[in-house]
């Protein structure tokens, strides 16, 4: 595939604008720095799947043969932090909304350019405190920290590891108020709320979570390292505290920071499924106000979380019907996905195939919600592997199929080359078949009662580990696949046109990679984001 | 149970098992549908609309195939179906909170990593808990560390064990046989290993057991010898608070409700009267002033539930326990005003309050 064409002088764009280390380390361009996130998230996201990868090894027997128990508590605990702190939250958010949004608005760049870059930094810092805690010795609280484990009993590092995930807060702040800022003021002319892509409406409503939630995890951590450090008492009834308190502010930010990680990857895979159905999204409002409705509903059902845990019997019937509330806007939006298909020209492409891989694993994900929003079903279910199945199919089967999906289906745009179709599609394929037989085992392990984050198990509960294991070794191939041949792209894919996928947002306008002011002139809108109408088609190359 | 090397469902073995397997039915088929109904129009559209030559089709007016009335449908029926899941799962929860009166009462204490159980005869095991089958059980969880959780996944329930506070579970067994316990709240390094053993047994199995028993009394004897020996009786006995009304009679003081100082009430339950032994000061009786010294760091989560079970036995015209003479003399005319236990006998439920 390489061109035979002689050299010629490539078109000034923001990779090679400015050259040197120091142009990336220090450049506000918002497309520099979301390859900059890209190689940050990139490295704990290896870094998290070499955890899982130790778990899994580990549960293939019902003995605890491979590592003492202490260890295995803190592959699970590392895992789950890395993964969720410093993977998933920042993953679709920092790499793919801050290199699009702009784009998608017709801006030259985000409303603060620096504090855009501030925020990487403060997030490579926080990163920096949780490998620190993970070489002098990690730690085994499990990513939820409870109390008073954490705060009296770990022997772990849990104070630098808190501390990194407070710091990492503020990154995440930092960025949901430059999105938020940068949607309401620096749209192109004529370019109104309803004519946005809906990738920016998921990011809004994402933003919003992001700096009203993320300030409680903070000063909840924040006294969980003040309990732990001078013995001030906040959660443990040695000092006169509540443990379950610590429960209620924890998931009062971590179940919102759920659709904080599930929402972009909504807007990626609205935006796939548009393109290759050829057709407008069917249902655009309700879609957007779906996202909000998540966003907000998402703020009052932490209490689900604490069904079993001494709550009152009223609180978790409250908390149960809420929960059946805000599944209802995730349902709407699967049906407006499916029947954006209907009498579109679809084509099934490796961006596509990802998208519909999310439909089918994010659908099982939200339906296994239902069960665990069941007050009668929870009490047997919670704390099971039937939990973590069902977060595994909403984080892993939903948002990083949705990010997989989207990194294919931008990296024309971002890189300007075209990668192996073949190759792509069978990553594709590799990870839902892995995915599925990794995590459907679990469902059955959790209703058989095999509790989460046991070292050791009864020996009744060893076939379907195994089956679950030998998914994680397909699946791990499957995450390797796309490393590999994208940065073969990089060297020797073709040259991407601006618009490989004869898609219709603004981002598409522009040259592949664009150039540093995204666009030689601020676009003028004068009609909606999705205009597949057939007198204006365009030839797709 | 645990002989097996492989099984797809776990066993039932208690009354409320069948019902969540029954709930649990029907969420599985609802998810069923819904999972193929969506699986399937996804395939079905990539092949019926794939894309056939260059030509891109005329948008699909949304308003001509029912734009509108199909997001109502599409949000109205899930909506109603999860509302029957709803109102189903909250009912079962609200017979799971609420364990029958006359249940037979068991006190778990959870530490790292194995768990404590006392029997009110005085028998103690760890990691196994001895039942009669075909009767209701109700256990008084608490923790001396961490929190950890007590799960019997053939009884289908579990609930948290906290330091610091009272919960209740509660079962009724319907099948003789051995079933695990889990502990399923992480809670260290040996989590995995903070499991046991639920023996149940025929009700004659049941008292061949208890036969073996431990020989060193009840447990409210055993609460009693404490009470003796911690110096509690110096104040509470009434035969002295008669005279001095330093103290509130504990006699069938258990179950009522006590009007305190601040002008708010209180049920007398577990709960409260560990608050009372270990944070005095918390909750001051109406009539009584903060002169009772804490006894926190004296006395053991084990010996506390010895302690609930010998106030518990005051004044219960059926418990172990008589030994503290009724306050009868001290009829007051602000007598609380419910009793919930205890209706034969006129004086036990008498909080004396001396002005």
């Amino acid at each position: 595939m390489i061109t035979a064409a002689p050299p010629v002088t490539p078109k000034k764009n923001y990779i090679n604008a400015t050259e040197g280390l120091k142009s990336w380390l220090l450049t506000v361009d918002h497309k520099r720095i979301g390859i900059l996130y890209l190689l940050g998230v990139t490295f704990f996201f290896a870094l998290g799947g070499l955890f899982a990868a130790l778990i899994r090894l580990e549960l293939a027997t019902p003995a605890g043969d491979l590592v003492e128990s202490n260890t295995y508590n803190k592959f699970f605990t590392m895992h789950g932090i890395i993964m969720v702190f410093l993977f998933l939250i920042p993953s679709i958010p920092a790499v793919l909304g801050n290199f699009l949004i702009p784009l998608m608005i017709g801006a030259k760049d985000v409303a603060f350019p620096r504090i855009n870059l501030l925020s990487w930094y403060i997030y490579m810092t926080s990163g920096l405190f949780v490998l620190t805690s993970l070489f002098m010795g990690g730690v085994d609280t499990g990513w939820t920290f409870y109390t008073p484990f954490s705060s009296s009993y770990s022997n772990g590092y849990v104070v630098a590891t808190g501390l990194g995930i407070f710091i990492s807060g503020f990154s995440s702040i930092l960025t949901g108020l430059n999105f938020i800022v940068t949607i309401h003021r620096m749209r192109a002319p004529g370019l109104t709320w309803f004519r946005l892509p809906l990738f920016v409406w998921a990011h809004y409503a994402t933003s919003m979570i992001q700096i009203l939630g993320t300030p409680v995890i903070a000063v909840t951590l924040l006294l969980l390292v003040l309990e732990r450090g001078f013995h001030i008492g906040f959660f443990d009834p040695a000092y006169g505290g509540d443990p379950v308190l610590f429960q209620h502010m924890f998931w009062f930010y971590s179940h919102p920071a759920v659709y904080i990680m599930i929402l972009p990857s909504m807007g990626v895979v609205t935006e796939i499924i548009t393109t290759f159905s050829s057709k407008k999204p069917f249902g655009y409002t309700f879609i957007a106000f779906s996202s909000v409705a998540i966003a907000v509903f998402g703020f009052i059902v932490w209490g689900h979380h604490l069904f079993v845990s001494s709550q009152s019997v009223y609180a978790g019937m409250v908390f149960s019907i809420l929960s059946y509330v805000v599944a209802i806007p995730s349902a709407i939006k699967v049906f407006n996905w499916t029947s954006t298909m209907y009498k579109g020209s679809v084509r099934v492409t490796t961006p596509m195939l990802y998208a519909l891989g999310f439909i089918g694993l994010f659908t099982i994900g939200g339906l296994t919600g239902l069960f665990l929003a069941c007050l009668g079903v929870d009490v047997h279910l919670t704390d099971t592997y039937f939990v973590i199945a069902h977060f595994h199919y909403v984080m892993v089967g939903g948002a990083i199929m949705g990010f997989l999906g989207g990194i294919h289906y931008w990296w024309p745009k971002i890189f300007g080359k075209m990668y192996n179709e073949g190759w792509s599609k069978l990553s594709a394929v590799v990870v839902f078949i892995g995915f599925n037989l990794t995590f459907f085992p679990q469902f059955l392990l959790g209703y058989m009662g095999m509790p989460r984050r046991y070292h050791v198990y009864p020996p009744e509960f060893q076939v379907l580990n195994v089956l679950s294991s030998a998914g994680a070794s397909i699946l791990g191939l499957g995450y390797l696949l796309p490393f590999c041949y994208l940065i073969w792209s990089l060297k020797y894919g073709p040259d991407a046109p601006p618009n490989p996928w004869g898609a219709t947002t603004l981002e598409w306008t522009t040259s592949s990679p664009p150039p540093t002011e995204n666009f030689e002139v601020t676009p003028v809108i004068t009609q909606e984001a999705y205009t597949y109408a057939p007198e204006e088609v365009v030839h797709v190359g | 149970m645990g002989q097996k090397s492989f099984q797809l469902f776990p066993e039932a073995a208690s009354t409320i098992a069948g019902q969540v397997d029954g709930l649990y039915a029907y969420l599985v088929l609802v998810s069923a549908f819904f999972s193929l109904l969506i699986a399937f129009l996804i395939v079905f559209f990539a092949i019926k609309y794939r894309k056939r030559g260059d030509e891109i089709p005329a948008p699909v007016d949304e308003h001509s195939i029912g734009g509108m009335l199909l997001e109502i449908v599409w949000s109205v029926i899930p909506l109603g179906l999860s509302m029957v899941m709803f109102a189903w799962g909250a009912s079962i929860f609200f017979t799971e909170s609420r364990p029958p009166a006359d249940s037979m009462e068991i006190y778990v204490t959870g530490k790292q990593w194995m768990w404590k159980i006392q029997h009110n005869e005085g028998s103690r095991e760890i990691n196994e808990l001895h039942i009669p089958v075909n009767r209701d059980i109700k256990l008084t969880l608490t923790s001396e560390d961490v929190i950890h959780d007590f799960y019997v996944p053939a009884f289908r329930t579990k609930t948290d064990v906290l330091p610091g506070k009272y919960t209740t579970e509660w079962f009724r067994p319907t099948k003789v046989g051995e079933y695990h316990i889990f502990c399923a709240e992480y809670c260290g390094t040996k989590h995995s290993g903070m499991i046991g053993t639920v023996y149940v047994l025929s009700q004659e199995d049941y008292n061949k057991w208890l036969g073996e028993g431990s020989g060193e009394g009840s447990m409210a004897e055993q609460g009693q010898a404490l009470f003796n020996q911690l110096g509690c009786g110096n104040c509470h006995a009434s035969l002295i608070n008669k005279g001095n009304g330093r103290c509130p009679n504990l006699n069938g003081v258990f179950g009522t409700t006590v009007d305190l100082k601040d002008g708010s009430r209180v049920r007398a339950d577990e709960s409260y009267i560990r608050e009372s032994v270990l944070y005095p000061q918390a909750k001051i009786v109406a009539g009584y002033d903060d002169i009772m010294p804490t006894f926190k760091g004296l006395i053991t989560e084990d010996g506390l539930l010895k302690l609930v079970e010998y106030v518990k036995s005051l004044g219960n015209p059926n418990g172990t326990q008589t030994s503290v003479v009724p306050a009868a003399t001290q009829t007051s005319a602000t007598e609380p005003k419910t009793r919930q236990q205890d209706k034969t006998s006129p004086q036990a439920g008498s909080v004396p309050r001396n002005r």
